[in-house]
């Protein structure tokens, strides 16, 4: 019998071996989030600017209703759930009277674009100063496969069964190039989650964002284009692929609004 | 403090202001928006956040984010504003954070006009949102009672941590009459935020406010809990006024503006030889029903005046069970009632008795 | 004492304002008052008025349906509350503006020119102050000095430099109605028309 040595868990993840590990921002523990759901991969994005700037013990998230309910589970900074659509209103009131602190939204499509479009319009023009990070993913996640704001034409949801007519229901909106034309709003990008380069760039935004904040200038927003497999029906190669093909035409990434004074990482 | 002339919208906001709040969102609606306006001539001078909404949806939601790091906030409005809030309410009970809202309460329903009304009373003592709640709701009736019952409503949500509504109406928020400022309170500094703030997870375990709970078994225990704080203020938060009750065989029984109203109907009464006493709730929940149960047992009748079809009247009834006549007058619409009104009814109801008091306990 | 006088006229005449002045001067005297505004779309263009109650206890109600005292700025005014001021009341009118006959024996009646006496002053907007000295001197309810020094306390910023103007105007009213009625109970005197009811 062969007696290859076994190493233990405190073996393998010792100092020099280490190349990856959880944020200390990130939580230790499981989410609830589908297969191939890319909510996780953003997460992680954040949690990990939130390490590399020290930001962990300052910081305070505003949690949305939608999929991304649960995530204040997810990440180990104070937490405040808001409202369907409120999540800019309440930050505004936490960023408002603690000034000192990184205040930051992570908001859905339905959350942002539809129910809370005043809140965060409005948000926007006056310039608060905390970051949200608005998750595109042309569907309602959370109740099942709905038609968003962003749903695209033709695309079919459980709400709109035979395809987004644009007649009926307008068409998708671009909230980056709304929230853009406002000039309370400082730095506003659009970004992919769905391949390591998009990866990688989404990453240096999500760090412009909060030093963005932290330079005191007004609001910070990404838009990420996230893919919903299984309100898409898709496999989750499939659904990256999708937003590659088919997402991005419509919503191109791109830097919308970048003031004087952004320090682009 | 000397005695000074002041607006009841303004004197509310002065209150307020010596009070501690440290952040008022609001957004403009009549007869509120003079307390907005003070607040925003105020408080930046102060050092304190003003912010003007972008609606009363926006207001209570940034009212509540503030509230979470255990700041000083509150909004005031009028009713279809109020309406507006209940969603922000609602989240704001669930997750137990303390803030103070002012109802400056105008006819309903729908735009209805600008006039003073009481109409708001179901919809603030019974919830004021969906699900099991409900805020502490406070109605003054003369402008040093609105500045006394604002100076402690701080206080007063953060020791239960709920919500306490100031139910004015528009007369009052509109009208002037000396009173006397409290002297200012100091701001709560950082060491005296509460336990439970989101303030940063600074070398501490992160804080959660929520008031998501999945699981059947969570919501109902927090519900429970609720319940076990609600039975507590109910038992010990019941304030009112009794005006010439000892020997009353009548009983006026109105709040706030009305409350007033009634006084002045009770000194006429009593000039002409009627024994009327008035029974004014300060607090509209937790209604003041136990004390009132004894009054109805000494009366012959008790009148309920309000500015609506009867709100408060069913409240009455509560308390009452039965014990003894119940009538009710109001107007609607703004229509502020006057005295003669009252007294009018108060005639009606004593001539519909029956003269031996015996008789009446054998009513049905 | 329990004194409810209403003060009345066109939005912009200055009906609330004058209210103010004498709720005020009541502070200052160390009495109970209460001020309370109609505030309805009659802001804009229809009359304006004001209920003021004066009393040495707490006042319950602020409104009272029929006043002891009205000062009418202008006819609606008039004909809205003459028939609603209590038996043995004072109606205290802008005789510039109202041409009417007096209809009731049992209320006494002052007609003041005060538009006549404002303009003359050199402003017409100080009407509403000319009829509160009279109805000050017609009542005697308060001293006009407790008036004036209310104008000098509360007299909004940007209106200061007519301090001097109103109190003369306050004064002219006073004297209007005091050279009219040398004698105190001498009713009705002020308006010939009236005594002949
Ligand atoms: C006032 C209100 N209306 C409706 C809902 C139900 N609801 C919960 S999540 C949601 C849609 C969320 O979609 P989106 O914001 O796109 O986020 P996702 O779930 O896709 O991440 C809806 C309609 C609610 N919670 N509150």
């Amino acid at each position: 019998m062969s007696t290859i040595p076994i190493p233990t868990v405190e073996e393998i993840i010792a100092q020099g071996n280490l190349v990856y590990k959880r944020p200390d921002a990130l939580a230790d523990t499981w989410t609830h989030y589908c297969p191939g759901c890319t909510h996780g991969i953003i997460h992680r994005l954040i949690a990990e600017a939130i390490d590399e700037l020290g930001l962990r013990e300052r910081t305070i998230l505003v949690a949305p209703v939608g999929c991304s309910v649960l995530m204040y589970h997810y990440f180990n900074v104070d937490a405040v759930e808001a409202a369907h659509g409120r999540a800019p209103a309440m930050a505004t009131g936490l960023k408002r009277t603690q000034p000192d602190k990184i205040v930051f939204t992570y908001q859905g499509d339905g959350d942002l674009a539809s129910i809370g479009a005043a809140e965060i319009l409005h948000a926007a023009n006056r310039g608060e100063k905390f970051t949200v990070f608005f998750i595109n993913n042309a569907v309602y996640g959370m109740t099942s496969g709905q038609m968003a704001p962003t749903t695209l034409p033709g695309m079919v949801t459980t709400s709109s069964p035979t395809g987004r007519d644009v007649a009926l229901h307008g068409y998708p909106m671009r909230m980056a190039e709304i929230i853009a034309g406002l000039p309370g709003a400082c730095y506003v990008v659009r970004r992919s989650v769905h391949d390591a380069r998009a990866i990688r760039q989404a990453k240096k935004a999500v760090l412009t964002a909060f030093k963005t904040q932290l330079a005191g200038l007004g609001l910070s927003m990404i838009e990420f284009l996230s893919s919903c497999p299984t309100n898409w029906h898709m496999l989750p190669p499939d659904a990256l692929a999708w937003i590659r093909d088919t997402m991005i035409p419509y919503f191109p990434l791109g830097d919308f609004k970048v003031a004087d004074g952004v320090e682009q990482v | 403090m000397a005695r000074e002339l002041w607006k009841g919208n303004e004197a509310i906001a002065e209150a307020a202001i010596r009070g501690g709040v440290e952040a008022f969102f609001g957004y403009p609606i009549t007869p509120q928006t003079e307390l907005l306006e003070y607040m925003a001539a105020r408080l930046p001078e102060l050092g304190r956040t003003f912010l003007q909404a972008e609606s009363e949806v926006a207001a209570i939601n940034m009212v509540y984010g503030a509230a979470c790091g255990g700041v000083r906030a509150m909004t005031s409005s009028a009713s279809p504003g109020i309406s507006l809030m209940q969603e922000g309410l609602s989240y704001i009970a669930g997750s137990e954070v303390p803030i103070v809202l002012i109802d400056v309460m105008r006819g309903g329903p729908g735009l209805g006009n600008i006039q003073p009304s009481q109409g708001d009373y179901f919809q603030m003592t019974r919830s004021a949102g969906h699900g099991d709640y409900h805020p502490i709701v406070l109605a003054p009736a003369t402008i040093q009672e609105a500045i006394d019952l604002m100076y402690e409503a701080f206080p007063l949500a953060e020791k239960y941590r709920t919500i306490v509504i100031l139910a004015a109406d528009g007369s009052l928020g509109q009208m002037m009459e000396p009173a006397e400022m409290p002297p200012a309170r100091p701001l709560l500094t950082e060491a005296e935020r509460p336990s439970w703030a989101v303030r940063g997870a600074r070398g501490r375990e992160k804080r959660i406010i929520t008031s998501l709970f999945l699981k059947e078994e969570e919501l109902e225990a927090l519900n429970l809990r609720l319940q076990a704080k609600l039975k507590h203020i109910a038992e010990t938060e019941q304030h009112w006024e009794e005006v010439a009750t000892a020997d009353a065989e009548y009983l006026l029984v109105a709040f706030g503006t009305v409350g007033r109203t009634c006084k002045t109907v009770v000194r006429e009464a009593r000039q002409q030889g009627i024994k009327v006493g008035l029974y004014r709730p300060i607090t509209l929940w937790p209604f003041p029903g136990p004390r009132l149960r004894k009054l109805a047992e000494q009366v012959r009748g008790i009148l309920v005046a309000e500015m609506n079809a009867g709100q408060m009247l069913e409240d009455v009834h509560l308390a009452t069970l039965g014990r003894c006549p119940v009538r009710f007058y109001g107007r609607m619409g703004g229509v502020m009632i006057l005295p003669d009104e009252i007294l009018g009814a108060l005639h009606d109801l004593i001539a519909d008795q029956p003269a031996d008091p015996a008789a009446r306990r054998r009513e049905p | 004492m329990h004194e409810e006088i209403i003060f009345s006229g066109f939005g912009g005449q200055g009906a609330l304002f004058a209210g103010q002045l004498l709720a005020y001067a009541a502070l200052d005297c160390g009495l109970h008052v209460t001020w309370i505004p109609s505030y309805g779309p009659e802001m804009r263009g229809g009359t304006a008025h004001c209920t003021v109650v004066i009393a040495d206890e707490p006042i319950g109600s602020p409104l009272v349906r029929r006043p002891a005292s009205v000062i009418a700025l202008n006819l609606p005014s008039f004909e809205k509350y003459e028939p609603l001021v209590k038996h043995g009341g004072v109606l205290v009118y802008n005789s510039s503006l109202i041409d009417r006959r007096p209809g009731r024996a049992d209320i006494r009646y002052v007609p003041i020119p005060a538009n006549d006496i404002a303009e003359a002053l050199g402003n017409v907007r100080q009407a509403n102050v000319v009829l509160l000295g009279g109805y000050l001197a017609a009542t005697g309810i308060l001293p006009l000095a407790a008036v004036e020094t209310a104008l000098d306390r509360h007299l909004p910023g940007r209106q200061r430099r007519f301090l001097e103007s109103n109190k003369a105007a306050l004064q002219r009213g006073a004297a209007c109605v005091l050279e009219a009625v040398p004698a105190a109970p001498a009713e009705q005197t002020a308006n010939p028309a009236a005594a002949a009811d």
